[in-house]
Protein backbone atom coordinates (compact mmCIF):
# COMPACT_ATOMS: atom_id res chain seq x y z
CA UNK A 1 0.00 0.00 0.00
CA UNK A 2 2.96 2.13 0.76
CA UNK A 3 4.68 1.00 -2.31
CA UNK A 4 4.27 4.73 -4.51
CA UNK A 5 5.22 6.83 -1.14
CA UNK A 6 7.17 10.27 -1.75
CA UNK A 7 10.72 10.31 0.28
CA UNK A 8 8.51 12.91 2.33
CA UNK A 9 6.28 10.18 2.97
CA UNK A 10 8.45 7.28 4.02
CA UNK A 11 10.04 9.76 6.06
CA UNK A 12 6.79 10.73 7.87
CA UNK A 13 6.02 6.95 8.60
CA UNK A 14 9.01 5.97 10.04
CA UNK A 15 9.21 8.71 12.46
CA UNK A 16 5.24 7.55 13.03
CA UNK A 17 6.39 3.61 13.53
CA UNK A 18 9.18 4.44 15.64
CA UNK A 19 7.18 6.66 18.08
CA UNK A 20 4.33 3.65 18.47
CA UNK A 21 7.09 1.35 18.83
CA UNK A 22 8.96 2.94 21.22
CA UNK A 23 5.78 3.79 23.45
CA UNK A 24 5.23 -0.12 23.60
CA UNK A 25 9.29 -0.32 24.73
CA UNK A 26 8.82 2.64 27.24
CA UNK A 27 8.06 0.41 30.60
CA UNK A 28 11.06 -2.07 29.81
CA UNK A 29 13.52 1.50 29.06
CA UNK A 30 11.89 3.25 32.29
CA UNK A 31 12.43 0.32 34.26
CA UNK A 32 16.20 0.19 32.99
CA UNK A 33 16.47 3.52 34.07
CA UNK A 34 15.31 3.91 36.83
CA UNK A 35 17.88 1.01 38.24
CA UNK A 36 20.35 3.62 37.80
CA UNK A 37 18.92 6.17 40.48
CA UNK A 38 19.15 6.65 43.74
CA UNK A 39 15.49 5.52 45.71
CA UNK A 40 14.68 9.30 46.16
CA UNK A 41 14.85 10.20 42.42
CA UNK A 42 12.83 6.99 41.26
CA UNK A 43 9.66 8.35 43.27
CA UNK A 44 10.80 12.07 42.46
CA UNK A 45 8.10 14.33 40.94
CA UNK A 46 8.82 15.58 37.86
CA UNK A 47 10.54 12.23 37.02
CA UNK A 48 14.53 12.79 35.60
CA UNK A 49 15.56 11.55 32.76
CA UNK A 50 18.81 11.84 32.36
CA UNK A 51 20.59 14.03 34.71
CA UNK A 52 20.82 12.32 37.47
CA UNK A 53 23.44 10.59 39.53
CA UNK A 54 23.85 7.18 37.51
CA UNK A 55 24.42 5.04 40.28
CA UNK A 56 25.48 1.49 40.66
CA UNK A 57 24.15 0.70 44.38
CA UNK A 58 21.09 -0.83 43.87
CA UNK A 59 22.60 -3.68 41.74
CA UNK A 60 25.38 -4.54 45.01
CA UNK A 61 22.65 -3.90 47.30
CA UNK A 62 19.86 -6.51 45.66
CA UNK A 63 22.77 -8.60 45.90
CA UNK A 64 23.59 -8.18 49.30
CA UNK A 65 20.67 -7.79 51.18
CA UNK A 66 18.51 -10.85 49.11
CA UNK A 67 20.91 -13.19 47.84
CA UNK A 68 19.80 -12.49 44.70
CA UNK A 69 22.10 -15.06 42.91
CA UNK A 70 21.02 -18.14 44.79
CA UNK A 71 17.41 -17.12 42.71
CA UNK A 72 18.79 -16.70 39.84
CA UNK A 73 20.48 -20.00 39.78
CA UNK A 74 17.40 -21.72 41.15
CA UNK A 75 16.39 -20.06 37.47
CA UNK A 76 18.88 -21.05 35.70
CA UNK A 77 18.95 -24.86 36.61
CA UNK A 78 15.11 -25.20 36.82
CA UNK A 79 14.68 -23.55 32.67
CA UNK A 80 18.17 -26.08 31.82
CA UNK A 81 17.72 -29.13 33.71
CA UNK A 82 13.55 -29.18 32.59
CA UNK A 83 14.57 -28.28 29.18
CA UNK A 84 17.62 -31.00 28.94
CA UNK A 85 14.96 -33.77 30.37
CA UNK A 86 12.51 -32.49 27.78
CA UNK A 87 14.71 -33.07 25.26
CA UNK A 88 15.38 -36.45 26.61
CA UNK A 89 11.76 -37.47 26.12
CA UNK A 90 10.67 -35.61 23.15
CA UNK A 91 13.70 -36.38 20.81
CA UNK A 92 12.94 -40.18 20.37
CA UNK A 93 8.94 -39.20 20.27
CA UNK A 94 9.27 -36.60 17.67
CA UNK A 95 12.05 -38.68 15.92
CA UNK A 96 9.79 -41.94 15.72
CA UNK A 97 6.33 -39.68 14.77
CA UNK A 98 7.82 -37.71 11.70
CA UNK A 99 10.16 -41.01 10.68
CA UNK A 100 8.11 -43.81 10.75
CA UNK A 101 4.39 -42.09 11.60
CA UNK A 102 1.25 -44.89 12.47
CA UNK A 103 -1.93 -44.50 12.29
CA UNK A 104 -2.02 -43.31 15.26
CA UNK A 105 0.31 -40.44 15.32
CA UNK A 106 -1.67 -37.94 14.50
CA UNK A 107 -4.04 -38.97 17.49
CA UNK A 108 -1.22 -38.89 19.96
CA UNK A 109 0.31 -35.37 18.72
CA UNK A 110 -3.27 -33.97 19.10
CA UNK A 111 -3.92 -35.59 22.44
CA UNK A 112 -0.35 -34.68 23.57
CA UNK A 113 -1.65 -30.91 22.56
CA UNK A 114 -4.65 -31.04 24.22
CA UNK A 115 -2.80 -31.69 27.35
CA UNK A 116 -1.51 -28.61 27.30
CA UNK A 117 -4.69 -26.77 26.78
CA UNK A 118 -5.51 -27.97 30.61
CA UNK A 119 -5.59 -24.76 32.87
CA UNK A 120 -3.55 -25.33 35.87
CA UNK A 121 -5.26 -24.70 38.05
CA UNK A 122 -7.37 -28.22 37.30
CA UNK A 123 -4.84 -29.92 38.06
CA UNK A 124 -3.19 -27.73 41.21
CA UNK A 125 -4.90 -29.33 44.40
CA UNK A 126 -3.86 -32.86 43.42
CA UNK A 127 -0.12 -31.92 42.36
CA UNK A 128 0.07 -29.47 45.44
CA UNK A 129 -0.92 -32.56 47.31
CA UNK A 130 1.45 -35.26 46.25
CA UNK A 131 4.07 -32.82 46.21
CA UNK A 132 3.21 -32.25 50.08
CA UNK A 133 3.23 -36.02 50.70
CA UNK A 134 6.23 -37.12 48.90
CA UNK A 135 8.48 -33.83 50.14
CA UNK A 136 9.12 -32.00 46.87
CA UNK A 137 7.55 -29.12 47.96
CA UNK A 138 10.08 -26.45 47.19
CA UNK A 139 12.57 -29.05 45.69
CA UNK A 140 14.29 -28.23 42.38
CA UNK A 141 13.60 -31.83 41.55
CA UNK A 142 9.90 -31.44 41.32
CA UNK A 143 10.15 -28.16 40.33
CA UNK A 144 12.41 -29.72 37.40
CA UNK A 145 9.55 -32.14 36.75
CA UNK A 146 6.72 -29.92 36.56
CA UNK A 147 8.24 -27.28 34.14
CA UNK A 148 9.43 -30.57 32.11
CA UNK A 149 5.89 -32.03 32.04
CA UNK A 150 4.34 -28.76 31.15
CA UNK A 151 6.05 -28.06 27.94
CA UNK A 152 6.86 -31.58 26.93
CA UNK A 153 4.04 -31.38 24.16
CA UNK A 154 5.32 -27.83 22.78
CA UNK A 155 8.78 -29.59 22.66
CA UNK A 156 7.33 -32.63 21.19
CA UNK A 157 5.43 -31.06 18.58
CA UNK A 158 7.95 -28.29 17.72
CA UNK A 159 10.78 -30.75 17.43
CA UNK A 160 7.98 -32.98 14.68
CA UNK A 161 7.33 -29.91 12.88
CA UNK A 162 11.37 -29.72 12.10
CA UNK A 163 11.80 -33.38 11.70
CA UNK A 164 9.09 -33.04 9.03
CA UNK A 165 11.02 -31.20 7.20
CA UNK A 166 14.38 -33.48 7.01
CA UNK A 167 13.81 -35.28 3.15
CA UNK A 168 13.53 -39.03 3.87
CA UNK A 169 15.26 -39.56 0.41
CA UNK A 170 18.60 -38.95 2.07
CA UNK A 171 18.08 -41.70 4.20
CA UNK A 172 17.62 -43.97 1.36
CA UNK A 173 20.37 -42.50 -0.40
CA UNK A 174 22.72 -42.76 2.71
CA UNK A 175 21.61 -46.74 3.05
CA UNK A 176 22.52 -47.16 -0.54
CA UNK A 177 25.80 -46.45 0.31
CA UNK A 178 25.76 -48.29 3.19
CA UNK A 179 25.78 -46.55 5.92
CA UNK A 180 24.70 -48.69 9.05
CA UNK A 181 21.73 -47.03 11.24
CA UNK A 182 24.12 -45.54 13.55
CA UNK A 183 25.79 -44.22 11.53
CA UNK A 184 23.08 -43.12 9.47
CA UNK A 185 21.60 -41.09 12.31
CA UNK A 186 25.31 -39.40 13.95
CA UNK A 187 26.45 -38.26 10.28
CA UNK A 188 23.24 -37.88 8.34
CA UNK A 189 20.14 -36.78 10.37
CA UNK A 190 21.55 -35.68 13.46
CA UNK A 191 23.24 -32.78 11.54
CA UNK A 192 20.43 -31.64 10.02
CA UNK A 193 18.72 -31.53 13.23
CA UNK A 194 20.59 -29.77 15.20
CA UNK A 195 19.13 -26.37 14.08
CA UNK A 196 15.41 -27.22 15.16
CA UNK A 197 16.75 -28.79 18.40
CA UNK A 198 18.51 -25.76 19.61
CA UNK A 199 15.85 -23.98 18.92
CA UNK A 200 13.14 -25.78 20.58
CA UNK A 201 15.68 -25.54 23.61
CA UNK A 202 15.96 -21.89 23.20
CA UNK A 203 11.86 -21.65 23.39
CA UNK A 204 11.76 -24.35 25.98
CA UNK A 205 14.26 -22.16 28.23
CA UNK A 206 11.94 -18.66 27.77
CA UNK A 207 8.97 -20.47 28.74
CA UNK A 208 10.44 -22.32 31.97
CA UNK A 209 11.74 -19.17 32.97
CA UNK A 210 9.09 -17.25 32.94
CA UNK A 211 6.37 -19.65 33.86
CA UNK A 212 5.08 -17.98 37.15
CA UNK A 213 1.97 -20.62 38.00
CA UNK A 214 3.72 -23.51 39.57
CA UNK A 215 6.85 -21.70 40.02
CA UNK A 216 4.41 -19.59 42.97
CA UNK A 217 2.37 -22.45 44.23
CA UNK A 218 5.14 -24.73 44.60
CA UNK A 219 7.91 -23.05 46.10
CA UNK A 220 9.12 -20.98 49.41
CA UNK A 221 12.63 -20.54 49.67
CA UNK A 222 15.16 -23.47 48.82
CA UNK A 223 14.07 -23.89 45.25
CA UNK A 224 12.43 -20.44 44.34
CA UNK A 225 13.48 -18.68 41.53
CA UNK A 226 13.64 -15.25 40.04
CA UNK A 227 9.66 -15.25 39.48
CA UNK A 228 9.29 -15.70 43.17
CA UNK A 229 11.41 -13.54 43.93
CA UNK A 230 10.12 -10.31 42.05
CA UNK A 231 7.12 -11.27 43.33
CA UNK A 232 8.74 -11.27 46.96
CA UNK A 233 8.64 -7.27 46.32
CA UNK A 234 4.88 -6.66 45.84
CA UNK A 235 4.78 -6.17 49.79
CA UNK A 236 7.77 -4.04 50.10
CA UNK A 237 8.69 -1.63 53.56
CA UNK A 238 10.14 1.42 52.55
CA UNK A 239 11.36 3.17 49.04
CA UNK A 240 11.98 0.05 46.94
CA UNK A 241 11.85 1.15 43.42
CA UNK A 242 15.49 1.33 41.88
CA UNK A 243 16.15 -1.85 43.99
CA UNK A 244 13.05 -3.98 42.47
CA UNK A 245 14.28 -1.89 39.06
CA UNK A 246 17.43 -3.08 39.22
CA UNK A 247 16.55 -6.84 40.72
CA UNK A 248 14.05 -6.81 37.37
CA UNK A 249 16.30 -5.58 34.91
CA UNK A 250 18.65 -8.81 36.01
CA UNK A 251 15.92 -11.31 35.79
CA UNK A 252 14.66 -10.39 32.28
CA UNK A 253 17.24 -9.74 30.28
CA UNK A 254 19.29 -12.72 29.26
CA UNK A 255 15.42 -13.97 28.42
CA UNK A 256 15.21 -10.98 26.65
CA UNK A 257 17.99 -11.46 24.12
CA UNK A 258 17.35 -15.58 23.85
CA UNK A 259 14.33 -14.34 22.97
CA UNK A 260 14.96 -11.40 20.26
CA UNK A 261 17.03 -14.59 18.86
CA UNK A 262 14.89 -16.74 18.59
CA UNK A 263 11.34 -14.77 17.39
CA UNK A 264 10.91 -16.65 14.27
CA UNK A 265 10.89 -19.88 16.08
CA UNK A 266 8.63 -18.70 18.72
CA UNK A 267 5.88 -18.49 16.17
CA UNK A 268 6.48 -21.86 15.16
CA UNK A 269 6.13 -23.18 18.98
CA UNK A 270 3.60 -21.30 20.19
CA UNK A 271 1.21 -21.64 17.09
CA UNK A 272 1.97 -25.39 17.07
CA UNK A 273 2.80 -25.05 13.43
CA UNK A 274 -0.55 -23.27 12.11
CA UNK A 275 0.97 -20.30 11.39
CA UNK A 276 4.31 -20.58 9.29
CA UNK B 1 9.01 -46.98 5.06
CA UNK B 2 7.06 -47.98 7.97
CA UNK B 3 7.78 -51.55 8.53
CA UNK B 4 6.63 -53.91 11.50
CA UNK B 5 9.76 -53.57 13.32
CA UNK B 6 10.23 -50.06 12.60
CA UNK B 7 6.54 -49.43 13.59
CA UNK B 8 8.02 -50.95 17.25
CA UNK B 9 10.59 -48.88 17.67
CA UNK B 10 8.79 -46.06 17.25
CA UNK B 11 6.35 -46.77 19.76
CA UNK B 12 9.30 -47.85 22.08
CA UNK B 13 10.60 -44.58 21.54
CA UNK B 14 6.94 -42.33 21.79
CA UNK B 15 6.26 -44.30 24.82
CA UNK B 16 8.22 -42.55 27.25
CA UNK B 17 6.47 -39.39 26.51
CA UNK B 18 2.71 -40.30 26.25
CA UNK B 19 3.06 -42.35 29.45
CA UNK B 20 4.65 -39.17 31.44
CA UNK B 21 1.89 -36.71 30.05
CA UNK B 22 -0.60 -39.51 31.06
CA UNK B 23 0.42 -39.60 34.67
CA UNK B 24 0.88 -35.41 34.79
CA UNK B 25 -2.59 -34.84 33.23
CA UNK B 26 -5.21 -37.54 33.30
CA UNK B 27 -4.34 -39.22 36.33
CA UNK B 28 -4.14 -35.28 38.82
CA UNK B 29 -7.61 -34.79 36.81
CA UNK B 30 -8.52 -38.00 37.59
CA UNK B 31 -8.15 -36.94 41.48
CA UNK B 32 -9.58 -33.63 41.05
CA UNK B 33 -12.80 -35.02 39.51
CA UNK B 34 -12.74 -37.46 42.94
CA UNK B 35 -12.15 -34.51 45.26
CA UNK B 36 -14.76 -32.70 43.64
CA UNK B 37 -17.59 -34.95 45.26
CA UNK B 38 -15.79 -35.06 48.55
CA UNK B 39 -16.17 -33.06 51.94
CA UNK B 40 -12.27 -32.63 52.00
CA UNK B 41 -10.73 -30.20 54.09
CA UNK B 42 -6.70 -29.76 54.53
CA UNK B 43 -7.83 -28.77 58.96
CA UNK B 44 -9.83 -31.37 59.74
CA UNK B 45 -7.75 -34.61 57.81
CA UNK B 46 -9.71 -37.81 58.29
CA UNK B 47 -13.21 -36.31 57.79
CA UNK B 48 -13.29 -36.73 54.53
CA UNK B 49 -16.94 -38.23 53.61
CA UNK B 50 -18.52 -38.06 50.08
CA UNK B 51 -20.90 -35.41 49.24
CA UNK B 52 -21.89 -35.95 45.91
CA UNK B 53 -22.12 -32.93 43.94
CA UNK B 54 -22.37 -30.41 46.96
CA UNK B 55 -19.23 -28.66 46.44
CA UNK B 56 -20.64 -27.92 43.03
CA UNK B 57 -23.67 -26.80 44.40
CA UNK B 58 -21.36 -24.34 46.61
CA UNK B 59 -19.23 -23.35 43.87
CA UNK B 60 -21.94 -22.57 40.65
CA UNK B 61 -24.67 -20.71 43.44
CA UNK B 62 -21.61 -18.64 44.99
CA UNK B 63 -21.86 -15.26 44.70
CA UNK B 64 -18.34 -15.20 44.01
CA UNK B 65 -18.41 -17.41 41.19
CA UNK B 66 -20.30 -15.13 39.42
CA UNK B 67 -18.16 -12.27 40.13
CA UNK B 68 -14.96 -14.42 39.55
CA UNK B 69 -16.61 -15.53 35.76
CA UNK B 70 -17.70 -12.22 35.31
CA UNK B 71 -14.29 -11.54 35.62
CA UNK B 72 -12.66 -13.69 33.58
CA UNK B 73 -14.64 -13.50 30.44
CA UNK B 74 -14.53 -9.32 30.82
CA UNK B 75 -10.14 -9.39 31.02
CA UNK B 76 -10.34 -12.80 28.24
CA UNK B 77 -12.51 -10.25 26.03
CA UNK B 78 -11.30 -7.31 25.96
CA UNK B 79 -7.42 -8.36 26.29
CA UNK B 80 -8.31 -10.27 22.90
CA UNK B 81 -9.82 -6.93 21.27
CA UNK B 82 -7.09 -5.10 22.27
CA UNK B 83 -4.50 -7.66 21.37
CA UNK B 84 -5.98 -8.58 17.92
CA UNK B 85 -6.78 -4.95 16.78
CA UNK B 86 -3.10 -3.49 18.04
CA UNK B 87 -1.69 -6.40 15.95
CA UNK B 88 -3.27 -6.60 12.70
CA UNK B 89 -2.32 -2.46 12.67
CA UNK B 90 1.10 -3.07 14.44
CA UNK B 91 1.39 -5.74 12.21
CA UNK B 92 0.70 -3.62 8.73
CA UNK B 93 2.59 -0.78 10.50
CA UNK B 94 5.87 -3.65 10.78
CA UNK B 95 5.19 -4.40 6.79
CA UNK B 96 5.79 -1.71 5.37
CA UNK B 97 9.77 -0.47 4.63
CA UNK B 98 10.81 1.67 8.04
CA UNK B 99 14.00 2.93 8.38
CA UNK B 100 15.25 0.11 10.95
CA UNK B 101 12.77 -2.20 10.68
CA UNK B 102 14.56 -4.56 12.18
CA UNK B 103 15.47 -3.31 15.63
CA UNK B 104 12.08 -1.67 15.89
CA UNK B 105 10.15 -5.30 15.74
CA UNK B 106 12.57 -6.44 18.39
CA UNK B 107 11.27 -3.22 20.11
CA UNK B 108 7.78 -4.08 19.63
CA UNK B 109 8.24 -7.67 20.86
CA UNK B 110 10.11 -7.36 23.70
CA UNK B 111 7.17 -7.03 26.20
CA UNK B 112 6.32 -10.85 25.40
CA UNK B 113 9.94 -12.13 26.78
CA UNK B 114 8.97 -10.01 30.24
CA UNK B 115 8.58 -12.32 33.29
CA UNK B 116 4.79 -11.71 34.40
CA UNK B 117 5.66 -10.78 37.94
CA UNK B 118 7.85 -8.38 36.86
CA UNK B 119 5.72 -6.90 34.19
CA UNK B 120 2.90 -6.44 36.58
CA UNK B 121 5.12 -4.70 39.61
CA UNK B 122 6.54 -2.50 36.98
CA UNK B 123 3.24 -1.24 36.04
CA UNK B 124 1.83 -1.14 38.75
CA UNK B 125 4.49 1.04 40.44
CA UNK B 126 6.78 3.04 38.09
CA UNK B 127 3.82 3.58 36.15
CA UNK B 128 0.56 3.63 37.58
CA UNK B 129 1.33 4.57 41.26
CA UNK B 130 -1.24 7.41 42.14
CA UNK B 131 1.25 9.90 43.35
CA UNK B 132 5.12 9.05 42.26
CA UNK B 133 4.11 6.82 39.03
CA UNK B 134 4.75 8.10 35.59
CA UNK B 135 1.09 8.42 34.29
CA UNK B 136 0.15 10.14 37.47
CA UNK B 137 2.68 12.79 36.49
CA UNK B 138 1.54 12.85 32.60
CA UNK B 139 -2.29 13.86 33.57
CA UNK B 140 -0.89 16.18 36.28
CA UNK B 141 1.44 17.89 33.93
CA UNK B 142 -1.83 17.89 31.50
CA UNK B 143 -3.74 19.27 34.32
CA UNK B 144 -6.24 16.27 35.03
CA UNK B 145 -6.62 14.13 37.90
CA UNK B 146 -4.18 11.21 38.38
CA UNK B 147 -6.21 8.18 38.68
CA UNK B 148 -5.58 5.76 41.65
CA UNK B 149 -5.72 2.52 39.18
CA UNK B 150 -5.31 -0.27 42.14
CA UNK B 151 -8.47 1.09 44.00
CA UNK B 152 -10.47 2.87 41.60
CA UNK B 153 -10.33 0.78 38.21
CA UNK B 154 -8.21 -2.35 39.53
CA UNK B 155 -9.50 -4.66 36.56
CA UNK B 156 -8.13 -2.18 33.98
CA UNK B 157 -4.90 -1.99 35.30
CA UNK B 158 -4.87 -5.46 34.97
CA UNK B 159 -6.46 -5.62 31.35
CA UNK B 160 -3.73 -3.32 30.12
CA UNK B 161 -0.67 -5.14 31.70
CA UNK B 162 -1.96 -8.11 30.49
CA UNK B 163 -2.85 -6.45 26.90
CA UNK B 164 0.84 -5.12 26.96
CA UNK B 165 2.24 -8.40 27.72
CA UNK B 166 0.16 -10.49 24.95
CA UNK B 167 0.20 -7.95 22.27
CA UNK B 168 3.70 -8.94 20.67
CA UNK B 169 2.29 -12.11 19.97
CA UNK B 170 -0.56 -11.00 17.95
CA UNK B 171 2.10 -8.59 16.17
CA UNK B 172 4.62 -11.76 15.56
CA UNK B 173 2.11 -14.23 14.27
CA UNK B 174 0.32 -11.76 12.20
CA UNK B 175 3.44 -10.22 10.78
CA UNK B 176 4.32 -13.86 9.95
CA UNK B 177 0.92 -14.12 7.92
CA UNK B 178 0.93 -11.03 6.46
CA UNK B 179 4.45 -11.59 5.03
CA UNK B 180 3.13 -14.50 3.15
CA UNK B 181 0.52 -12.67 1.46
CA UNK B 182 0.64 -12.60 -2.31
CA UNK B 183 2.14 -9.06 -3.48
CA UNK B 184 1.48 -9.96 -7.06
CA UNK B 185 -2.73 -10.06 -5.62
CA UNK B 186 -2.14 -7.10 -4.29
CA UNK B 187 -0.73 -5.05 -6.87
CA UNK B 188 -3.37 -6.68 -9.35
CA UNK B 189 -6.13 -5.15 -6.98
CA UNK B 190 -4.12 -2.05 -7.07
CA UNK B 191 -3.92 -1.83 -11.09
CA UNK B 192 -7.48 -2.47 -10.81
CA UNK B 193 -8.19 0.53 -9.02
CA UNK B 194 -8.89 -0.69 -5.67
CA UNK B 195 -7.98 1.85 -2.89
CA UNK B 196 -5.90 1.13 0.36
CA UNK B 197 -9.30 0.58 2.32
CA UNK B 198 -10.72 -2.13 0.08
CA UNK B 199 -7.55 -3.50 -0.62
CA UNK B 200 -7.22 -4.43 3.44
CA UNK B 201 -11.16 -5.36 3.98
CA UNK B 202 -10.74 -7.55 0.45
CA UNK B 203 -7.22 -9.29 0.12
CA UNK B 204 -5.57 -8.65 3.37
CA UNK B 205 -8.06 -9.71 6.00
CA UNK B 206 -9.57 -12.56 4.72
CA UNK B 207 -5.95 -13.74 4.50
CA UNK B 208 -5.41 -12.69 7.82
CA UNK B 209 -7.94 -14.78 9.12
CA UNK B 210 -6.72 -17.74 9.87
CA UNK B 211 -4.43 -16.52 11.75
CA UNK B 212 -6.79 -14.43 13.44
CA UNK B 213 -8.42 -17.46 14.98
CA UNK B 214 -5.13 -18.97 15.78
CA UNK B 215 -4.19 -16.12 17.88
CA UNK B 216 -7.44 -15.55 19.26
CA UNK B 217 -8.06 -19.25 20.47
CA UNK B 218 -4.14 -20.02 21.83
CA UNK B 219 -4.08 -16.41 23.56
CA UNK B 220 -7.75 -17.27 25.02
CA UNK B 221 -6.54 -20.38 26.48
CA UNK B 222 -3.85 -18.70 28.37
CA UNK B 223 -5.33 -15.84 28.98
CA UNK B 224 -8.01 -18.07 30.81
CA UNK B 225 -5.73 -18.81 33.55
CA UNK B 226 -4.09 -15.42 34.29
CA UNK B 227 -2.54 -15.48 37.80
CA UNK B 228 0.53 -14.03 38.48
CA UNK B 229 -0.19 -10.50 37.49
CA UNK B 230 -2.96 -10.63 39.95
CA UNK B 231 -1.15 -12.66 42.69
CA UNK B 232 1.78 -9.74 43.38
CA UNK B 233 -0.55 -6.86 42.48
CA UNK B 234 -4.13 -6.73 43.72
CA UNK B 235 -4.23 -10.21 45.55
CA UNK B 236 -7.86 -10.87 43.84
CA UNK B 237 -9.44 -7.24 45.12
CA UNK B 238 -9.99 -4.93 46.24
CA UNK B 239 -13.14 -7.14 47.41
CA UNK B 240 -13.40 -9.63 44.50
CA UNK B 241 -13.25 -7.09 41.87
CA UNK B 242 -9.97 -8.46 39.89
CA UNK B 243 -10.54 -12.46 41.21
CA UNK B 244 -10.79 -14.09 38.19
CA UNK B 245 -11.91 -18.18 37.79
CA UNK B 246 -8.01 -19.36 38.54
CA UNK B 247 -7.53 -17.05 41.39
CA UNK B 248 -10.49 -17.98 43.02
CA UNK B 249 -9.56 -21.61 42.70
CA UNK B 250 -6.11 -20.91 43.95
CA UNK B 251 -7.75 -19.06 47.29
CA UNK B 252 -9.60 -21.89 48.28
CA UNK B 253 -7.09 -24.46 47.64
CA UNK B 254 -4.31 -23.01 48.96
CA UNK B 255 -5.62 -20.54 51.59
CA UNK B 256 -8.79 -21.64 52.69
CA UNK B 257 -7.47 -25.24 52.28
CA UNK B 258 -10.64 -25.85 51.26
CA UNK B 259 -9.85 -29.19 49.08
CA UNK B 260 -13.29 -30.21 47.85
CA UNK B 261 -14.84 -27.31 46.70
CA UNK B 262 -11.01 -25.74 44.67
CA UNK B 263 -11.46 -29.20 42.84
CA UNK B 264 -14.91 -28.53 41.81
CA UNK B 265 -13.62 -24.66 40.91
CA UNK B 266 -10.34 -26.45 39.12
CA UNK B 267 -12.89 -28.47 36.98
CA UNK B 268 -15.50 -25.77 36.33
CA UNK B 269 -12.32 -23.97 34.03
CA UNK B 270 -11.28 -27.28 32.70
CA UNK B 271 -14.89 -27.44 31.24
CA UNK B 272 -14.73 -23.51 29.97
CA UNK B 273 -11.07 -24.09 28.47
CA UNK B 274 -12.32 -27.32 26.90
CA UNK B 275 -14.74 -25.18 25.07
CA UNK B 276 -12.03 -23.02 23.06
CA UNK B 277 -10.18 -26.00 22.97
CA UNK B 278 -12.01 -28.46 21.01
CA UNK B 279 -11.95 -25.47 18.07
CA UNK B 280 -8.38 -24.79 18.33
CA UNK B 281 -7.35 -28.85 18.32
CA UNK B 282 -10.01 -29.62 15.25
CA UNK B 283 -7.74 -26.32 13.49
CA UNK B 284 -4.47 -27.78 14.51
CA UNK B 285 -5.67 -31.10 13.10
CA UNK B 286 -6.93 -29.99 9.73
CA UNK B 287 -3.74 -28.58 9.07
CA UNK B 288 -1.35 -31.20 10.17
CA UNK B 289 -3.47 -33.31 7.22
CA UNK B 290 -2.27 -30.44 4.53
Amino acid sequence: MENKQTPLGHIGFSIFAWIVGLLIFFPIFWMVLTSFKTELEAVSIPPSFISFDWTLENYAEVQARSDYFRFAMNSVILSVGSTLVGLLFAVPCAWAMAFNPTKRTKDALLWMLSTKMMPPVGVLVPIYLVFRDWGLLDTRFGLIMVLFLMNLPIMVWMLYTYFKEIPSDILEAARMDGATLPKEIIFVLLPMAVPGIASTMLLNIILAWNEAFWTLNLTTADAAPLTAFIASYSSPEGLFWSKLSAASTLAVAPILIIGWFSQKQLVRGLTFGAVK
Amino acid sequence: MSTRSSTLTGRIMSAPSIIALFLWMIVPLGMTIYFSFLRYNLLSPGMEEWVGTLNYEFFLTDPAFFASLANTLLLVGSVLVITVVGGVLLGLMLDQPIFGRGILRLLVIAPFFIMPTVNALVWKNLLMHPVSGMFAWIANSLGFQSIDWFSEAPLTAIIIMVSWQWLPFAVLILLTALQSLDRDQKEAAQMDGAGPVSIFFYITLPHLSRAITVVVLIETIFLLTVFAEIFVTTGGGPGLATTNIAFLVYTQALLQYDVGGASAGGIVAVVLANIVAIFLIRLIGKNLDR
